[in-house]
């Protein structure tokens, strides 16, 4: 995930961005929420996927199993791939 | 940075999971809404913005339906469809209906 913090609207919660996630399917295609958020159209749509991250990714305290998993839909301008190609 | 209302992953108090009915001006503001976007006036998009432009003290205040409402009202003003005098001469019509309304309560049947 990108690790960008505009000040305006954002669909990606804070806790994902920065962050490595694996993606698992898409979801859709939709207007950008973020250019509609003020009044535009949000055309060309853009596809949204579902991507799973380990609760451990994103929290460096978390208790729970190795297993436990969050999905979070996200709009594609915030993936970027992993540098290392994973 | 972290803006205000993006709170996922914090310390929190417990979840009240129980259902709970909704006030008469709750469903209204739920209609207003559904109205403004089926009519292509405003977007759910521009509703959380709008809420999360509330700032820290209104989003911690305010209710749930009480943040719906200020942001409806703040991106109609944004956009011409209402202004500051119609807003405001409609809220104290609205205030003088419920103060005439408490100075004559419904009468009740007599049981």
């Amino acid at each position: 995930m990108k690790a960008l913090f505009p000040p305006g609207h954002c669909r990606t919660p804070f806790y994902i961005r920065g962050k490595r996630g694996r993606i698992l399917d898409l979801v859709d295609v939709e207007p950008d929420p973020e250019e509609r958020a003020y009044g535009r159209s949000g055309l060309p749509a853009v596809p949204v996927w579902r991507v799973v991250f380990d609760q451990h990714e994103l929290w460096p305290d978390y208790r729970g199993p190795d297993r436990d998993r969050v999905v979070v839909g996200i709009f594609e301008p915030w993936l970027e791939p992993l540098e290392d190609g994973g | 940075m972290r803006r205000h209302h993006d709170m996922g992953g914090l310390p929190a108090g417990p979840v009240e999971r129980s259902e709970h009915e909704h006030a008469p001006w709750e469903k209204k503001v739920d209609a207003i809404l559904r109205l403004l976007v089926a009519k292509k006036i405003m977007t759910l998009d521009e509703l959380r913005r709008g809420i999360e432009e509330l700032g820290p003290g209104a989003y911690d205040e305010l209710s749930y339906f009480e943040r719906w409402i200020r942001s409806i009202a703040n991106i109609l003003l944004e956009k011409g469809v209402v202004t500051v005098r119609e807003l405001a001469l409609a809220i104290e019509a609205a205030e003088a209906r419920r103060a005439a309304a408490e100075a004559c309560p419904k009468t009740v049947a007599a049981p």
